[in-house]
């Protein structure tokens, strides 16, 4: 059973149509991409999964209907929404980021979980008391990602990582986001406009168009593809 | 020298009492971009409500003072979510406009509950004062200093080292990024009240012994108030504190020693000091520089 | 002309004609009052164009209307003007220093936009509640004495002025003669009939002006101003020209109404313009709906009747404060965009043929 699924959902802002009726599905232990070019929808369909935006159409997660669930309750049921632009709190420091980032857990050692995240991101652990905002691009991505680890997710939906970000940069987290769902078993939802990294990690991805799936089937069949590559994906 | 001495010391007295005032409008302000024109009616009628437990209840001061500042907390929190909350996504003009008719229910409440008489209302502080090298410093005024100091802290430690101070912190500075990570943000603007409403009534409580307990007694606190957050920068708390201070040993020093400065000019010496430090360097002292974000 | 604008004229014109016959079915006193919404709809007016045009938040126009006020009555009274050891009766008939005040407030508040454009929203708001705080003692000071009367005041008139049957005056001899004012073969027969009309007169012209003036390049300036300063300023749109001309502009209706309050009250003092009254003005101006004209009117009618009829329900000493508040916050929660808000969406649910965005 997949552990997200989207059945026809759409979302507006005001009266600009942003998605038009999505359906997808992503199974556990799975890394999905969700590719296409600026404005097809992608940033709205993670906001309609995480509740920041008000959707219609039918969103089960664990096979249970999210229903009018705002972002904090659908941050308890385990889902950690990295947004577009980090989403870091810049005036606090890293700490105090992660620390937040295991708002919703009770019990359970935080610092421990600290320690964890260290692992996959050394520099962390030296730079516990820095402000956050002083931190490189890359770092503060990492960090994101570190703090929506804290609160040991689910799933990770993940916006658009590879914004701002130099390629060796992008490269290394796409890694750490590989490692993480060998390791751990997470499962990701990422959008992103670079397609050819995101396809390298996901196994099957779904190409938007105008709030709409175009194109849709397992990454390496995609990549293949000349016509979706040409047509979609730009490269 | 003594009367300088004396002076400082009244000065942070009641520049206290200005510091919790301006606190309490900071944190709301830095939450919310709200400026609440209420708080000075909510601190006095929260201290009415002290003056009821005492007079009426046979209540000790002590155990008064706290029970109002839970008091004033839960009002706080209550009318942000049941007066605040439904005008959210309204401009910020029309939350302004119910802050001033909040201004109006909260002392027409008073006079209706209580009659406009003025009150005497008594202080947890002995009368007295101590001899130290030749100087007579008021213990009242040293009460006044060391309570608001004490809860100054203790509000610091709150919003550094528990869970609940990181989330208002969080949801103060980036509301979304907060929900994200399941913080309940609505809960925490009602926190934030609450703890400035608190606030709000220490400062009311602190100041009643002096100028007695009447519905009006908060109006001048309240633009003193606004003084010291302009002065220290209207989204620093530390820049409330220190405005504050600042703002009572400044006024009290400028009253005593500039001759035409009587008492009936120390108003219009703070409002003056509003427009110039608003022309001078708007965020204040130790306010971070307004920037515009494109 | 389009069409809209040409269902505009009519209305205004029907408007008009209500507004000159309705003192015929109100009672004296009923008169007076509506000429006191007439004053405020002007300072009103004004006060929009500023923040609800121009996004500049004004805590303080009840300062502009002071001086608008204490000019009348400096040129009006009899005290005179006392400049040093001399004194210059002036005596001028007090409707021809309406438009002087308003000229003297609207420069004062010109000369107060350049400061004023260091700072954005609150810190203006601040500023200006300062200076509103500060006007009443400025008044008192006893330096400015000798123009302002000190907490005494001024005087306009006799003090039997609003009970003596209407003289007119001769606009070139200056002569009076015990005649009452006609006015569009309309016998005015009292003081209050005579200010109802006043008032009412200059707020027809000064809202057609507002009109004429918001809807050209110059609103189109303010609104750019308003929705984003740095867009309108890469547009193109001078901010300091146009932010210190809403100012001027502001005050300039702030001082003309000012000015007919004195001559409405006949006497001027310190406390006639205290910071509740900005306080109200902004009230009124967002009851009224921001970014409105004619809507304002709504505004005027809620500062002037609703702490009377407050004050129906209960006289309970504090009773009326809580009653007021209570309908003030009602109304901002259920209309937050004032009568005008609430006249736009019954506008939208009456029109037909509107397709259904939402």
């Amino acid at each position: 059973m997949a552990l997200l699924e989207l059945r026809d959902v759409a979302a507006r802002y005001g009266p600009v149509r942003a998605l038009d009726g999505v359906s997808l599905a992503v199974d556990q232990g799975q890394i999905v991409a969700v590719l296409g070019a600026n404005g097809a929808g992608k940033t709205t369909t993670l906001r309609s999964i995480s509740g920041t935006v008000r959707r219609s159409g039918q969103l089960l997660f664990d096979g249970k209907p999210l229903g009018r669930r705002g972002p904090e309750a659908i941050a308890r049921l385990g889902v950690a929404h990295v947004p577009e632009g980090r989403g870091t709190f810049a005036e606090l420091s890293v700490e105090e980021n992660l620390r937040l980032g295991a708002y919703v857990r009770r019990g359970g050692s935080i610092d421990g979980d600290v320690a964890r995240v260290s692992e996959y991101f050394p520099w962390i652990g030296s730079r516990l008391g820095q402000h956050a905002g002083t931190l490189s691009g890359g770092e503060q991505q990492m960090l994101a990602l570190a703090r929506a680890l804290m609160s040991h997710p689910r799933m990770l939906l993940l916006d658009e990582p590879s914004l701002g970000l130099a390629p060796l940069v992008t490269r290394e987290i796409f890694r750490i986001v590989s490692e993480l769902n060998e390791k751990e078993g997470l499962t990701v939802l990422v959008v992103e406009q670079n397609a050819a990294i995101a396809l390298e990690v996901a196994s099957y991805a779904y190409v938007l168009e105008v709030g709409k799936v175009a194109v849709s089937g397992p990454s390496a069949e995609l990549a293949r593809n000349e016509t979706v590559r040409k047509s979609y994906l730009g490269y | 020298m003594a009367e300088f001495f004396q002076q400082v010391v009244a000065g942070l007295a009641t520049g206290s009492i200005f510091a919790a005032l301006a606190l309490a409008l900071v944190l709301i302000h830095r939450a919310t971009g709200v400026i609440n024109f209420a708080q000075g009616e909510m601190a006095m009628f929260t201290t009415y409500i002290a003056w009821t437990l005492i007079e009426n209840h046979g209540v000790n001061e002590w155990l008064a003072f706290g029970l109002t500042l839970v008091i004033a907390f839960g009002l706080g929190l209550g009318l942000q979510r049941v007066v605040i909350r439904p005008i959210e996504r309204a401009p910020l003009l029309t939350t302004v406009i119910v802050t001033i008719g909040l201004v109006l229910i909260f002392n027409g409440l008073a006079s209706l509950i209580w009659s406009a008489e003025v009150r005497a209302f008594p202080s947890p502080f002995p009368n007295d004062t101590w001899e130290i090298g030749g100087v007579a410093i008021s213990q009242q005024d040293v009460g006044t200093f060391l309570t608001v100091l004490v809860l100054v802290a203790l509000l610091w430690a709150f919003f550094q080292f528990t869970k609940v101070g990181l989330a208002l912190r969080a949801s103060a500075l980036n509301p979304d990024a907060s929900r994200l990570v399941g913080v309940r943000v609505g809960w925490m603007l009602a926190i934030g009240w609450g703890l400035a409403a608190m606030l709000g009534a220490a400062a009311g409580m602190l100041t009643a012994p002096t100028v007695f307990l009447d519905p009006n007694m908060m109006q001048a606190v309240l633009i003193y108030a606004f003084a010291a957050a302009v002065l220290g920068g209207i989204d620093s708390p530390f820049g409330a504190v220190a405005g504050g201070l600042m703002l009572g040993v400044g006024l009290n020093l400028i009253g005593t020693y500039i001759d035409f400065v009587g008492a009936g000019l120390r108003l219009p010496v703070a409002l003056l000091i509003i427009l110039v430090v608003l022309l001078v360097k708007p965020s204040g002292l130790f306010g971070k520089p307004i920037t515009r974000r494109v | 002309m389009k069409r809209s604008d040409l269902t505009g004229v009519g209305l205004f014109v029907l408007a008009a004609a209500a507004i000159l016959l309705l003192p015929r079915f109100v009672s004296d006193f009923r008169a007076q009052q509506f000429a006191y919404v007439g004053i405020y709809f002007i300072a009103l007016l004004g006060l929009n164009v500023l923040t609800g045009y121009t996004g500049l938040i004004s805590l303080g126009h009840g300062a502009f209307m002071a001086i608008g006020g204490y000019t009348t009555a400096i040129l009006v009274s009899d005290q005179g003007l006392k400049l040093g050891s001399h004194t210059f009766s002036a005596d001028v008939k007090d409707i021809w220093t309406i438009p002087l005040a308003g000229l003297v407030a609207g420069l004062i508040g010109f000369a107060f936009g350049f400061p004023a454009l260091r700072l954005t929203g609150l810190y203006l708001a601040l500023a200006t509640f300062a200076i509103a705080v500060a006007m009443p003692g400025l008044l008192k000071y006893d330096r400015f004495e000798q123009f302002t009367g000190g907490g005494g005041g001024i005087n306009l008139f006799e003090s039997d002025a609003r009970t003596r049957p209407l003289e007119t005056t001769d606009p070139i001899t200056f002569e009076t003669v015990a005649e009452p004012i006609r006015f569009l073969g309309v016998e005015i027969s009292s003081f209050n009939e005579w200010l109802y009309y006043l008032s009412w007169a200059l707020a027809l012209v000064m809202l057609a002006i507002a009109w004429f003036l918001l809807r050209g390049r110059t609103g189109r300036s303010f609104r750019a101003i308003r929705d984003s300063e740095l867009a309108a300023a890469s547009s193109g749109v001078n901010l300091a020209t146009y932010k210190t001309l809403a100012f001027g502009i502001s005050a300039f209706y702030a001082g003309v109404a000012g000015s007919l309050l004195a001559i409405a009250t006949t006497f001027v003092n310190p406390d006639t313009y205290p910071i509740t009254l900005s306080i109200f003005l902004l009230v009124g101006v967002v009851v009224g709906g921001l970014g409105s004209l004619w809507p304002l009117v709504f505004g005027a009618i809620f500062i002037q009747f609703l702490p009377l009829w407050a004050q129906e329900v209960s006289k309970a000493q504090g009773a009326p404060a809580v009653v007021y508040g209570v309908i003030l916050i009602l109304v901002m929660i259920m209309l937050p965009g004032g009568a005008a808000g609430l006249i736009r969406r019954l506008h939208s649910l009456t029109s037909r043929g509107y397709h259904r965005g939402r």
